[in-house]
Protein backbone atom coordinates (compact mmCIF):
# COMPACT_ATOMS: atom_id res chain seq x y z
CA UNK A 1 0.00 0.00 0.00
CA UNK A 2 1.08 3.54 -0.72
CA UNK A 3 0.22 5.89 2.11
CA UNK A 4 0.44 9.60 1.47
CA UNK A 5 -0.18 12.57 3.74
CA UNK A 6 1.17 15.91 2.59
CA UNK A 7 0.73 19.61 3.03
CA UNK A 8 2.28 22.34 0.94
CA UNK A 9 1.49 26.02 0.85
CA UNK A 10 2.04 28.26 -2.15
CA UNK A 11 0.85 31.77 -2.64
CA UNK A 12 -2.88 31.43 -3.14
CA UNK A 13 -2.89 27.65 -2.96
CA UNK A 14 -2.80 25.19 -0.11
CA UNK A 15 -2.46 21.47 -0.54
CA UNK A 16 -3.62 19.38 2.39
CA UNK A 17 -4.12 15.85 1.21
CA UNK A 18 -4.15 12.35 2.56
CA UNK A 19 -4.94 9.09 0.81
CA UNK A 20 -4.00 5.43 0.53
CA UNK A 21 -3.48 3.59 -2.73
CA UNK A 22 -3.40 -0.20 -3.06
CA UNK A 23 -0.26 -1.89 -4.42
CA UNK A 24 -0.58 -3.44 -6.89
CA UNK A 25 -3.36 -1.41 -8.44
CA UNK A 26 -3.89 1.70 -10.52
CA UNK A 27 -4.96 4.72 -8.53
CA UNK A 28 -6.17 7.81 -10.35
CA UNK A 29 -5.68 11.23 -8.85
CA UNK A 30 -8.71 12.87 -10.37
CA UNK A 31 -9.51 16.54 -10.30
CA UNK A 32 -9.63 19.69 -12.36
CA UNK A 33 -6.44 21.52 -13.29
CA UNK A 34 -5.05 23.37 -10.31
CA UNK A 35 -6.46 20.90 -7.81
CA UNK A 36 -2.99 19.84 -6.68
CA UNK A 37 -2.60 16.56 -8.54
CA UNK A 38 0.85 17.24 -9.95
CA UNK A 39 2.05 18.80 -6.69
CA UNK A 40 1.01 15.62 -4.93
CA UNK A 41 2.90 13.23 -7.21
CA UNK A 42 5.94 15.51 -7.17
CA UNK A 43 5.94 15.10 -3.40
CA UNK A 44 5.60 11.32 -3.77
CA UNK A 45 8.52 11.25 -6.20
CA UNK A 46 10.65 13.31 -3.81
CA UNK A 47 11.27 16.00 -6.47
CA UNK A 48 9.28 18.56 -4.51
CA UNK A 49 9.87 19.05 -0.80
CA UNK A 50 6.63 19.40 1.14
CA UNK A 51 6.05 21.64 4.14
CA UNK A 52 4.99 18.54 6.03
CA UNK A 53 4.61 15.07 4.61
CA UNK A 54 4.68 11.38 5.23
CA UNK A 55 5.01 9.02 2.31
CA UNK A 56 5.22 5.31 2.85
CA UNK A 57 5.45 2.72 0.09
CA UNK A 58 4.70 -0.76 1.40
CA UNK A 59 7.07 -1.10 4.38
CA UNK A 60 9.47 1.69 3.48
CA UNK A 61 9.10 5.27 4.72
CA UNK A 62 10.25 7.54 1.88
CA UNK A 63 9.40 10.89 3.42
CA UNK A 64 8.69 11.79 7.00
CA UNK A 65 9.28 15.46 7.69
CA UNK A 66 8.70 14.94 11.40
CA UNK A 67 11.31 12.25 11.67
CA UNK A 68 13.62 14.11 9.27
CA UNK A 69 13.49 11.36 6.65
CA UNK A 70 13.79 12.33 3.01
CA UNK A 71 14.93 9.59 0.67
CA UNK A 72 16.38 11.36 -2.40
CA UNK A 73 14.49 10.77 -5.67
CA UNK A 74 17.34 8.78 -7.23
CA UNK A 75 17.06 6.20 -4.45
CA UNK A 76 13.25 5.96 -4.36
CA UNK A 77 12.97 3.83 -7.49
CA UNK A 78 9.74 5.53 -8.40
CA UNK A 79 9.22 5.86 -12.15
CA UNK A 80 7.81 9.14 -13.41
CA UNK A 81 6.19 9.74 -16.78
CA UNK A 82 5.80 13.49 -17.19
CA UNK A 83 3.24 15.41 -19.21
CA UNK A 84 5.90 16.09 -21.83
CA UNK A 85 8.08 13.12 -22.77
CA UNK A 86 11.31 14.75 -21.52
CA UNK A 87 13.51 12.49 -23.62
CA UNK A 88 17.24 13.22 -23.58
CA UNK A 89 17.86 14.89 -26.96
CA UNK A 90 21.53 13.91 -27.05
CA UNK A 91 20.77 10.19 -26.79
CA UNK A 92 19.07 7.78 -29.18
CA UNK A 93 15.86 6.02 -28.18
CA UNK A 94 17.97 3.08 -27.14
CA UNK A 95 20.22 5.38 -25.09
CA UNK A 96 17.18 6.87 -23.41
CA UNK A 97 15.80 3.44 -22.56
CA UNK A 98 19.16 2.36 -21.17
CA UNK A 99 19.58 5.45 -19.02
CA UNK A 100 17.43 4.18 -16.20
CA UNK A 101 18.05 0.52 -16.95
CA UNK A 102 21.82 0.89 -16.50
CA UNK A 103 21.33 2.50 -13.12
CA UNK A 104 18.96 -0.26 -12.02
CA UNK A 105 21.22 -3.28 -12.62
CA UNK A 106 21.37 -4.15 -8.94
CA UNK A 107 17.62 -3.91 -8.53
CA UNK A 108 15.16 -6.78 -8.51
CA UNK A 109 13.87 -7.26 -12.04
CA UNK A 110 10.24 -6.16 -12.37
CA UNK A 111 10.06 -6.19 -16.13
CA UNK A 112 12.37 -7.37 -18.92
CA UNK A 113 13.68 -5.06 -21.65
CA UNK A 114 12.39 -7.34 -24.43
CA UNK A 115 8.94 -7.31 -22.90
CA UNK A 116 8.79 -3.53 -22.63
CA UNK A 117 10.08 -3.08 -26.18
CA UNK A 118 7.50 -5.55 -27.49
CA UNK A 119 4.63 -4.18 -25.40
CA UNK A 120 5.25 -0.59 -26.47
CA UNK A 121 6.30 -1.49 -30.05
CA UNK A 122 9.61 0.31 -29.66
CA UNK A 123 11.80 -1.99 -31.78
CA UNK A 124 11.64 0.11 -34.98
CA UNK A 125 12.47 3.28 -33.05
CA UNK A 126 15.58 2.19 -31.16
CA UNK A 127 18.20 3.86 -33.35
CA UNK A 128 16.29 7.11 -33.83
CA UNK A 129 16.78 10.40 -32.08
CA UNK A 130 13.94 11.92 -30.03
CA UNK A 131 13.45 14.77 -32.52
CA UNK A 132 12.74 12.22 -35.24
CA UNK A 133 9.75 10.78 -33.36
CA UNK A 134 6.09 11.72 -33.36
CA UNK A 135 4.44 12.92 -30.16
CA UNK A 136 2.87 9.55 -29.45
CA UNK A 137 6.12 7.70 -30.11
CA UNK A 138 7.99 10.00 -27.75
CA UNK A 139 5.55 9.35 -24.95
CA UNK A 140 5.85 5.59 -25.55
CA UNK A 141 9.63 5.83 -25.24
CA UNK A 142 9.24 7.90 -22.09
CA UNK A 143 6.99 5.21 -20.66
CA UNK A 144 9.46 2.48 -21.61
CA UNK A 145 12.36 4.41 -20.13
CA UNK A 146 10.56 4.77 -16.80
CA UNK A 147 9.65 1.07 -16.75
CA UNK A 148 13.16 -0.16 -17.50
CA UNK A 149 14.43 1.61 -14.39
CA UNK A 150 12.59 -1.25 -12.63
CA UNK A 151 10.41 1.02 -10.51
CA UNK A 152 8.44 -0.07 -7.45
CA UNK A 153 5.80 2.48 -8.33
CA UNK A 154 5.02 4.33 -11.53
CA UNK A 155 3.73 7.90 -11.48
CA UNK A 156 2.00 9.18 -14.60
CA UNK A 157 1.20 12.86 -14.88
CA UNK A 158 -1.44 13.20 -17.60
CA UNK A 159 0.80 11.46 -20.12
CA UNK A 160 -1.65 12.27 -22.91
CA UNK A 161 -1.96 15.98 -22.15
CA UNK A 162 0.33 17.01 -24.97
CA UNK A 163 -1.33 14.70 -27.52
CA UNK A 164 -4.42 15.16 -29.65
CA UNK A 165 -7.48 12.92 -29.23
CA UNK A 166 -6.44 10.50 -31.96
CA UNK A 167 -2.93 9.97 -30.51
CA UNK A 168 -4.51 9.52 -27.10
CA UNK A 169 -6.76 6.73 -28.38
CA UNK A 170 -3.66 5.19 -29.94
CA UNK A 171 -1.65 5.29 -26.74
CA UNK A 172 -4.32 4.27 -24.21
CA UNK A 173 -4.32 0.58 -25.23
CA UNK A 174 -0.56 0.45 -24.58
CA UNK A 175 -1.14 1.65 -21.06
CA UNK A 176 -3.99 -0.81 -20.56
CA UNK A 177 -1.77 -3.65 -21.80
CA UNK A 178 0.97 -2.50 -19.48
CA UNK A 179 -1.37 -2.44 -16.52
CA UNK A 180 -2.52 -5.99 -17.24
CA UNK A 181 0.88 -7.54 -17.97
CA UNK A 182 3.21 -5.78 -15.59
CA UNK A 183 2.44 -5.73 -11.91
CA UNK A 184 3.85 -2.29 -11.12
CA UNK A 185 1.50 -0.19 -9.02
CA UNK A 186 0.63 3.08 -10.69
CA UNK A 187 -0.60 6.48 -9.62
CA UNK A 188 -2.20 8.16 -12.55
CA UNK A 189 -3.03 11.86 -12.74
CA UNK A 190 -5.93 12.79 -14.97
CA UNK A 191 -8.75 15.23 -15.44
CA UNK A 192 -10.57 13.04 -17.97
CA UNK A 193 -12.96 10.59 -16.37
CA UNK A 194 -13.08 8.27 -19.41
CA UNK A 195 -9.30 7.75 -19.04
CA UNK A 196 -9.76 7.02 -15.37
CA UNK A 197 -12.56 4.60 -16.18
CA UNK A 198 -10.38 2.68 -18.59
CA UNK A 199 -7.30 2.49 -16.41
CA UNK A 200 -7.90 2.91 -12.73
CA UNK A 201 -9.01 0.53 -10.01
CA UNK A 202 -9.05 3.26 -7.38
CA UNK A 203 -9.79 6.96 -7.49
CA UNK A 204 -8.75 9.89 -5.32
CA UNK A 205 -11.06 12.87 -5.87
CA UNK A 206 -9.14 16.11 -5.47
CA UNK A 207 -10.45 19.63 -5.37
CA UNK A 208 -8.57 22.82 -4.50
CA UNK A 209 -5.77 20.92 -2.78
CA UNK A 210 -8.07 18.71 -0.71
CA UNK A 211 -9.08 15.09 -0.98
CA UNK A 212 -12.87 14.94 -1.29
CA UNK A 213 -13.02 11.16 -1.21
CA UNK A 214 -10.93 8.13 -2.13
CA UNK A 215 -11.70 4.48 -2.72
CA UNK A 216 -12.56 1.89 -5.39
CA UNK A 217 -13.77 3.43 -8.63
CA UNK A 218 -17.25 1.87 -8.36
CA UNK A 219 -17.80 3.52 -5.02
CA UNK A 220 -16.35 6.84 -6.12
CA UNK A 221 -18.64 6.96 -9.14
CA UNK A 222 -21.63 7.11 -6.78
CA UNK A 223 -20.27 9.96 -4.67
CA UNK A 224 -21.98 13.31 -4.94
CA UNK A 225 -18.49 14.95 -4.79
CA UNK A 226 -17.73 13.63 -8.26
CA UNK A 227 -20.40 15.92 -9.68
CA UNK A 228 -18.53 19.01 -8.61
CA UNK A 229 -15.53 17.86 -10.67
CA UNK A 230 -17.12 16.38 -13.81
CA UNK A 231 -20.39 18.31 -13.77
CA UNK A 232 -23.90 16.86 -13.39
CA UNK A 233 -24.05 15.77 -17.03
CA UNK A 234 -21.19 13.32 -16.66
CA UNK A 235 -21.96 11.49 -13.43
CA UNK A 236 -22.95 7.87 -13.64
CA UNK A 237 -22.44 4.61 -11.83
CA UNK A 238 -19.48 2.49 -12.81
CA UNK A 239 -20.56 -1.15 -12.81
CA UNK A 240 -18.66 -4.36 -13.47
CA UNK A 241 -19.97 -7.37 -15.28
CA UNK A 242 -18.94 -10.60 -17.01
CA UNK A 243 -19.68 -11.27 -20.68
CA UNK A 244 -22.10 -14.21 -20.85
CA UNK A 245 -23.20 -14.10 -24.47
CA UNK A 246 -21.91 -12.42 -27.58
CA UNK A 247 -23.75 -11.49 -30.75
CA UNK A 248 -21.06 -10.53 -33.23
CA UNK A 249 -23.57 -9.80 -36.01
CA UNK A 250 -25.43 -7.27 -33.86
CA UNK A 251 -22.31 -5.99 -32.13
CA UNK A 252 -23.92 -6.52 -28.77
CA UNK A 253 -23.11 -8.58 -25.72
CA UNK A 254 -24.96 -9.71 -22.66
CA UNK A 255 -23.38 -9.05 -19.32
CA UNK A 256 -24.09 -10.55 -15.97
CA UNK A 257 -24.27 -7.53 -13.62
CA UNK A 258 -25.21 -8.40 -10.08
CA UNK A 259 -28.07 -10.86 -10.43
CA UNK A 260 -29.38 -9.27 -13.60
CA UNK A 261 -28.47 -9.24 -17.26
CA UNK A 262 -27.52 -6.15 -19.24
CA UNK A 263 -27.29 -5.91 -23.01
CA UNK A 264 -24.67 -3.45 -24.26
CA UNK A 265 -22.82 -2.54 -27.44
CA UNK A 266 -19.59 -4.52 -27.39
CA UNK A 267 -17.50 -6.30 -29.98
CA UNK A 268 -14.60 -8.73 -30.13
CA UNK A 269 -14.48 -9.65 -26.47
CA UNK A 270 -14.59 -13.34 -25.57
CA UNK A 271 -17.25 -14.77 -23.28
CA UNK A 272 -16.07 -14.72 -19.67
CA UNK A 273 -14.23 -11.37 -19.95
CA UNK A 274 -14.72 -9.01 -17.07
CA UNK A 275 -16.01 -5.72 -18.35
CA UNK A 276 -16.38 -2.36 -16.65
CA UNK A 277 -18.78 0.25 -17.89
CA UNK A 278 -20.29 3.52 -16.87
CA UNK A 279 -24.05 4.07 -17.00
CA UNK A 280 -24.43 7.83 -17.28
CA UNK A 281 -27.18 8.99 -14.95
CA UNK A 282 -28.66 11.27 -17.61
CA UNK A 283 -29.11 8.29 -19.99
CA UNK A 284 -31.16 6.19 -17.53
CA UNK A 285 -34.94 6.13 -17.81
CA UNK A 286 -37.19 5.09 -14.93
CA UNK A 287 -40.64 3.52 -15.26
CA UNK A 288 -43.04 2.65 -12.48
CA UNK A 289 -44.69 -0.09 -14.56
CA UNK A 290 -43.50 -2.49 -17.29
CA UNK A 291 -43.28 -0.75 -20.65
CA UNK A 292 -43.72 -2.13 -24.14
CA UNK A 293 -42.94 -1.03 -27.65
CA UNK A 294 -39.76 0.85 -26.86
CA UNK A 295 -36.38 0.50 -28.53
CA UNK A 296 -34.70 0.28 -25.13
CA UNK A 297 -33.03 -3.14 -24.78
CA UNK A 298 -32.79 -3.30 -21.02
CA UNK A 299 -35.64 -3.05 -18.54
CA UNK A 300 -34.30 -4.06 -15.15
CA UNK A 301 -36.34 -4.60 -12.01
CA UNK A 302 -34.92 -2.29 -9.36
CA UNK A 303 -35.54 -0.73 -5.99
CA UNK A 304 -35.20 2.97 -5.22
CA UNK A 305 -32.56 3.51 -2.53
CA UNK A 306 -32.58 7.29 -2.31
CA UNK A 307 -34.01 10.33 -4.05
CA UNK A 308 -32.03 13.55 -3.65
CA UNK A 309 -31.75 16.96 -5.22
CA UNK A 310 -28.42 16.96 -7.08
CA UNK A 311 -27.69 20.61 -6.37
CA UNK A 312 -27.87 21.50 -10.05
CA UNK A 313 -31.66 21.72 -10.37
CA UNK A 314 -32.19 18.03 -11.05
CA UNK A 315 -32.93 14.91 -9.03
CA UNK A 316 -30.47 12.07 -8.57
CA UNK A 317 -32.10 8.70 -7.90
CA UNK A 318 -29.99 5.95 -6.43
CA UNK A 319 -31.19 2.48 -7.40
CA UNK A 320 -30.45 -1.08 -6.45
CA UNK A 321 -30.40 -3.12 -9.66
CA UNK A 322 -29.92 -6.75 -8.75
CA UNK A 323 -27.18 -5.92 -6.26
CA UNK A 324 -25.46 -3.25 -8.35
CA UNK A 325 -26.00 0.42 -7.55
CA UNK A 326 -27.01 2.66 -10.44
CA UNK A 327 -27.69 6.41 -10.58
CA UNK A 328 -30.46 8.02 -12.61
CA UNK A 329 -30.86 11.73 -13.18
CA UNK A 330 -34.45 12.90 -13.66
CA UNK A 331 -36.19 16.26 -13.58
CA UNK A 332 -38.17 17.53 -10.60
CA UNK A 333 -41.33 17.28 -12.70
CA UNK A 334 -40.64 13.60 -13.38
CA UNK A 335 -40.12 12.98 -9.71
CA UNK A 336 -43.47 14.58 -8.88
CA UNK A 337 -45.26 12.65 -11.60
CA UNK A 338 -43.82 9.29 -10.50
CA UNK A 339 -44.03 9.96 -6.72
CA UNK A 340 -40.65 8.29 -6.28
CA UNK A 341 -39.72 7.31 -2.71
CA UNK A 342 -37.03 5.07 -1.24
CA UNK A 343 -38.20 1.45 -1.25
CA UNK A 344 -40.32 1.84 -4.40
CA UNK A 345 -40.03 -0.85 -7.05
CA UNK A 346 -39.24 0.62 -10.48
CA UNK A 347 -37.99 -0.48 -13.88
CA UNK A 348 -34.61 0.87 -14.86
CA UNK A 349 -34.33 1.32 -18.61
CA UNK A 350 -30.85 1.31 -20.16
CA UNK A 351 -30.20 1.83 -23.86
CA UNK A 352 -27.69 -0.73 -25.11
CA UNK A 353 -26.28 1.90 -27.47
CA UNK A 354 -25.55 4.43 -24.72
CA UNK A 355 -23.10 2.25 -22.81
CA UNK A 356 -19.58 1.45 -23.65
CA UNK A 357 -17.66 -1.32 -21.98
CA UNK A 358 -14.01 -1.41 -21.12
CA UNK A 359 -12.13 -4.55 -20.38
CA UNK A 360 -11.76 -4.82 -16.68
CA UNK A 361 -8.48 -4.51 -14.83
CA UNK A 362 -7.11 -7.82 -13.60
CA UNK A 363 -7.08 -6.72 -10.00
CA UNK A 364 -10.23 -7.97 -8.31
CA UNK A 365 -12.39 -5.61 -6.31
CA UNK A 366 -10.67 -5.05 -2.99
CA UNK B 1 65.30 30.56 -26.52
CA UNK B 2 65.70 32.77 -29.55
CA UNK B 3 64.99 30.70 -32.61
CA UNK B 4 67.27 32.05 -35.30
CA UNK B 5 66.32 29.55 -38.02
CA UNK B 6 62.51 29.98 -38.17
CA UNK B 7 60.95 33.04 -39.64
CA UNK B 8 59.47 35.66 -37.33
CA UNK B 9 55.96 34.94 -38.62
CA UNK B 10 56.11 31.20 -37.92
CA UNK B 11 57.59 31.80 -34.49
CA UNK B 12 54.87 34.25 -33.58
CA UNK B 13 52.16 32.02 -35.03
CA UNK B 14 53.36 28.92 -33.17
CA UNK B 15 53.63 30.88 -29.95
CA UNK B 16 50.20 32.45 -30.34
CA UNK B 17 48.69 28.99 -30.81
CA UNK B 18 50.52 27.65 -27.79
CA UNK B 19 49.51 30.54 -25.57
CA UNK B 20 45.86 30.48 -26.70
CA UNK B 21 45.64 26.70 -26.33
CA UNK B 22 47.14 26.65 -22.85
CA UNK B 23 44.92 29.54 -21.86
CA UNK B 24 41.76 27.74 -23.01
CA UNK B 25 42.79 24.44 -21.43
CA UNK B 26 43.41 26.21 -18.13
CA UNK B 27 40.29 28.36 -18.04
CA UNK B 28 37.66 26.01 -19.52
CA UNK B 29 36.94 23.95 -16.37
CA UNK B 30 36.97 27.11 -14.27
CA UNK B 31 34.62 28.85 -16.70
CA UNK B 32 32.17 25.92 -16.52
CA UNK B 33 32.33 26.09 -12.73
CA UNK B 34 31.84 29.88 -12.71
CA UNK B 35 28.92 29.61 -15.15
CA UNK B 36 27.33 26.95 -12.98
CA UNK B 37 27.78 29.05 -9.83
CA UNK B 38 26.30 32.12 -11.52
CA UNK B 39 23.32 30.25 -12.98
CA UNK B 40 22.42 27.62 -10.42
CA UNK B 41 23.97 28.39 -7.05
CA UNK B 42 22.50 30.73 -4.47
CA UNK B 43 25.13 32.19 -2.20
CA UNK B 44 25.81 35.54 -0.55
CA UNK B 45 27.95 37.80 -2.69
CA UNK B 46 26.79 36.24 -5.95
CA UNK B 47 26.32 39.67 -7.50
CA UNK B 48 29.84 40.70 -6.52
CA UNK B 49 31.20 37.44 -7.93
CA UNK B 50 29.33 38.10 -11.18
CA UNK B 51 30.92 41.56 -11.43
CA UNK B 52 34.35 40.14 -10.60
CA UNK B 53 34.10 37.52 -13.36
CA UNK B 54 33.20 40.21 -15.89
CA UNK B 55 35.84 42.67 -14.69
CA UNK B 56 38.50 41.81 -17.33
CA UNK B 57 35.96 42.67 -20.02
CA UNK B 58 35.87 46.31 -18.97
CA UNK B 59 39.27 46.76 -17.32
CA UNK B 60 42.12 47.98 -19.60
CA UNK B 61 44.17 44.85 -20.46
CA UNK B 62 47.30 46.73 -19.40
CA UNK B 63 45.76 47.13 -15.93
CA UNK B 64 45.01 43.40 -15.85
CA UNK B 65 48.64 42.70 -16.76
CA UNK B 66 49.87 45.07 -14.09
CA UNK B 67 47.63 43.55 -11.40
CA UNK B 68 48.84 40.09 -12.39
CA UNK B 69 52.38 41.32 -12.01
CA UNK B 70 51.57 42.59 -8.52
CA UNK B 71 49.98 39.24 -7.58
CA UNK B 72 52.22 36.77 -9.43
CA UNK B 73 55.47 38.70 -9.63
CA UNK B 74 58.33 36.91 -7.87
CA UNK B 75 57.87 39.33 -4.98
CA UNK B 76 54.06 39.22 -5.22
CA UNK B 77 51.88 37.45 -2.67
CA UNK B 78 51.08 34.44 -4.84
CA UNK B 79 54.13 34.61 -7.08
CA UNK B 80 56.56 34.17 -4.22
CA UNK B 81 54.65 31.23 -2.82
CA UNK B 82 54.42 29.55 -6.23
CA UNK B 83 58.17 29.93 -6.83
CA UNK B 84 59.20 28.78 -3.35
CA UNK B 85 56.84 25.81 -3.08
CA UNK B 86 56.12 24.63 -6.61
CA UNK B 87 59.01 26.15 -8.53
CA UNK B 88 56.60 27.90 -10.88
CA UNK B 89 57.64 31.26 -12.28
CA UNK B 90 55.02 33.08 -14.35
CA UNK B 91 56.19 36.59 -15.27
CA UNK B 92 58.14 36.79 -18.56
CA UNK B 93 57.34 33.16 -19.47
CA UNK B 94 55.06 31.48 -22.01
CA UNK B 95 52.98 30.12 -19.14
CA UNK B 96 52.62 33.68 -17.86
CA UNK B 97 51.47 34.86 -21.28
CA UNK B 98 48.88 32.06 -21.23
CA UNK B 99 47.70 33.10 -17.75
CA UNK B 100 47.31 36.73 -18.81
CA UNK B 101 45.39 35.62 -21.91
CA UNK B 102 43.19 33.30 -19.83
CA UNK B 103 42.23 36.09 -17.45
CA UNK B 104 41.31 38.49 -20.23
CA UNK B 105 39.29 35.95 -22.27
CA UNK B 106 37.62 34.38 -19.22
CA UNK B 107 34.45 36.55 -19.28
CA UNK B 108 33.86 35.73 -22.97
CA UNK B 109 33.97 32.06 -22.18
CA UNK B 110 31.77 32.29 -19.09
CA UNK B 111 29.13 34.27 -20.96
CA UNK B 112 28.79 31.69 -23.73
CA UNK B 113 28.71 28.76 -21.30
CA UNK B 114 26.29 30.48 -18.98
CA UNK B 115 23.89 31.16 -21.81
CA UNK B 116 23.85 27.49 -22.77
CA UNK B 117 23.37 26.40 -19.17
CA UNK B 118 20.40 28.72 -18.80
CA UNK B 119 18.86 27.00 -21.82
CA UNK B 120 19.21 23.52 -20.38
CA UNK B 121 15.73 22.17 -19.63
CA UNK B 122 15.56 21.47 -15.91
CA UNK B 123 12.81 18.97 -16.69
CA UNK B 124 15.39 16.70 -18.31
CA UNK B 125 17.50 16.80 -15.16
CA UNK B 126 14.40 15.96 -13.13
CA UNK B 127 13.74 13.00 -15.43
CA UNK B 128 17.32 11.80 -14.89
CA UNK B 129 16.82 12.25 -11.17
CA UNK B 130 13.80 9.92 -11.13
CA UNK B 131 15.75 7.44 -13.27
CA UNK B 132 18.28 6.98 -10.50
CA UNK B 133 20.96 9.57 -11.31
CA UNK B 134 22.54 11.46 -8.41
CA UNK B 135 23.69 15.10 -8.64
CA UNK B 136 27.14 14.55 -10.20
CA UNK B 137 25.80 11.78 -12.45
CA UNK B 138 23.05 14.10 -13.73
CA UNK B 139 25.50 16.91 -14.37
CA UNK B 140 27.91 14.72 -16.33
CA UNK B 141 25.36 12.70 -18.31
CA UNK B 142 22.64 15.28 -18.96
CA UNK B 143 23.58 18.88 -18.14
CA UNK B 144 27.10 18.88 -19.58
CA UNK B 145 26.19 17.28 -22.94
CA UNK B 146 23.33 19.75 -23.35
CA UNK B 147 25.71 22.64 -22.60
CA UNK B 148 28.14 21.43 -25.24
CA UNK B 149 27.21 24.01 -27.92
CA UNK B 150 27.90 26.81 -25.45
CA UNK B 151 31.09 25.23 -24.16
CA UNK B 152 32.43 24.79 -27.69
CA UNK B 153 31.41 28.28 -28.72
CA UNK B 154 33.01 29.71 -25.59
CA UNK B 155 36.22 27.74 -26.08
CA UNK B 156 36.63 28.63 -29.75
CA UNK B 157 35.81 32.30 -29.22
CA UNK B 158 38.22 32.49 -26.29
CA UNK B 159 40.86 30.69 -28.36
CA UNK B 160 40.44 33.08 -31.30
CA UNK B 161 40.51 36.10 -29.01
CA UNK B 162 43.47 34.63 -27.12
CA UNK B 163 45.56 34.44 -30.30
CA UNK B 164 45.54 38.23 -30.36
CA UNK B 165 45.71 39.34 -26.75
CA UNK B 166 48.20 42.22 -26.52
CA UNK B 167 47.99 44.48 -23.50
CA UNK B 168 47.88 41.96 -20.69
CA UNK B 169 50.54 39.77 -22.29
CA UNK B 170 53.08 42.52 -22.95
CA UNK B 171 52.60 43.97 -19.47
CA UNK B 172 52.79 40.70 -17.52
CA UNK B 173 55.01 38.55 -19.75
CA UNK B 174 56.91 41.19 -21.74
CA UNK B 175 57.90 40.91 -25.41
CA UNK B 176 60.51 38.17 -25.59
CA UNK B 177 61.08 36.61 -29.04
CA UNK B 178 60.22 32.91 -29.03
CA UNK B 179 58.93 33.06 -25.45
CA UNK B 180 56.16 35.62 -25.22
CA UNK B 181 56.29 37.42 -28.58
CA UNK B 182 52.91 36.31 -29.94
CA UNK B 183 51.36 37.55 -33.21
CA UNK B 184 50.16 40.96 -31.97
CA UNK B 185 53.43 41.54 -30.14
CA UNK B 186 55.43 40.63 -33.23
CA UNK B 187 53.23 42.95 -35.27
CA UNK B 188 53.79 45.77 -32.79
CA UNK B 189 57.55 45.12 -32.84
CA UNK B 190 57.65 45.10 -36.63
CA UNK B 191 55.81 48.42 -36.71
CA UNK B 192 58.39 49.92 -34.37
CA UNK B 193 61.39 48.80 -36.44
CA UNK B 194 62.56 50.96 -39.40
CA UNK B 195 62.26 48.26 -42.14
CA UNK B 196 59.42 46.23 -40.68
CA UNK B 197 56.53 47.45 -42.85
CA UNK B 198 56.32 44.36 -45.04
CA UNK B 199 56.54 42.03 -42.04
CA UNK B 200 53.89 44.07 -40.20
CA UNK B 201 51.51 43.75 -43.13
CA UNK B 202 52.07 40.00 -43.40
CA UNK B 203 51.45 39.61 -39.66
CA UNK B 204 48.31 41.75 -39.81
CA UNK B 205 46.89 39.68 -42.68
CA UNK B 206 47.76 36.50 -40.82
CA UNK B 207 45.87 37.76 -37.77
CA UNK B 208 42.90 38.65 -39.90
CA UNK B 209 42.80 35.19 -41.50
CA UNK B 210 43.10 33.45 -38.16
CA UNK B 211 40.36 35.49 -36.55
CA UNK B 212 38.03 34.80 -39.46
CA UNK B 213 38.81 31.08 -39.45
CA UNK B 214 38.24 30.96 -35.70
CA UNK B 215 34.84 32.57 -35.87
CA UNK B 216 33.74 30.38 -38.79
CA UNK B 217 34.96 27.24 -37.06
CA UNK B 218 33.03 28.19 -33.94
CA UNK B 219 29.81 28.75 -35.88
CA UNK B 220 30.14 25.48 -37.84
CA UNK B 221 30.97 23.48 -34.73
CA UNK B 222 27.99 24.84 -32.83
CA UNK B 223 25.65 24.08 -35.74
CA UNK B 224 26.97 20.55 -35.97
CA UNK B 225 26.41 19.92 -32.28
CA UNK B 226 22.94 21.47 -32.38
CA UNK B 227 21.98 19.03 -35.12
CA UNK B 228 23.28 16.21 -32.96
CA UNK B 229 21.15 17.47 -30.12
CA UNK B 230 18.17 17.67 -32.40
CA UNK B 231 17.51 21.40 -32.23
Amino acid sequence: MLQVAASKRYEGFTLQAQFDAPTPGVTALFGRSGSGKTTLINIISGLLPADAARVQLDDQVLTDTQAGIHEPPERRHIGYVFQEPRLFPHLTVSGNLNYGARRARQRPRVVAADEVIALLALAPLLQRRPHQLSGGERQRVSLGRALLAQPRLLLLDEPFASLDAARREELLPYLVALRDRVSIPMVYVSHQFDEVLRLATHVVLLEAGRVLAHGPINEMSLRAELQSIVGPEHVGAVVDGVVTRLDEADGTAELAVGTGTLQISLRAVPVGTRVRLQLLARDIILAVQPVQGLSVRNALASTVLAVDADGYGGILVRLDVGGATVLARITQAARRALHLRPGDAVWTLVKAASTRGHTYPLAPRS
Amino acid sequence: MIDSTGSAELDALRLSFEVALRSVAFSLPLAVLAAWLLTRARFPGRLLFDAFVHLPLVLPPVAVGYLLLVLFGTRGVLGGWLRDNLGIVLPFTTAGAALATAVVTFPLMVRAIRLSLENVDRGLEQAAHTLGAGALDRFVTVTLPLMLPGILAGAVTAFAAGLGEFGAVITFAANIPGVTRTLPLALYTAMQSPHGDALALRLALLSLGLALAGLLASELLVRRVRVLLGR
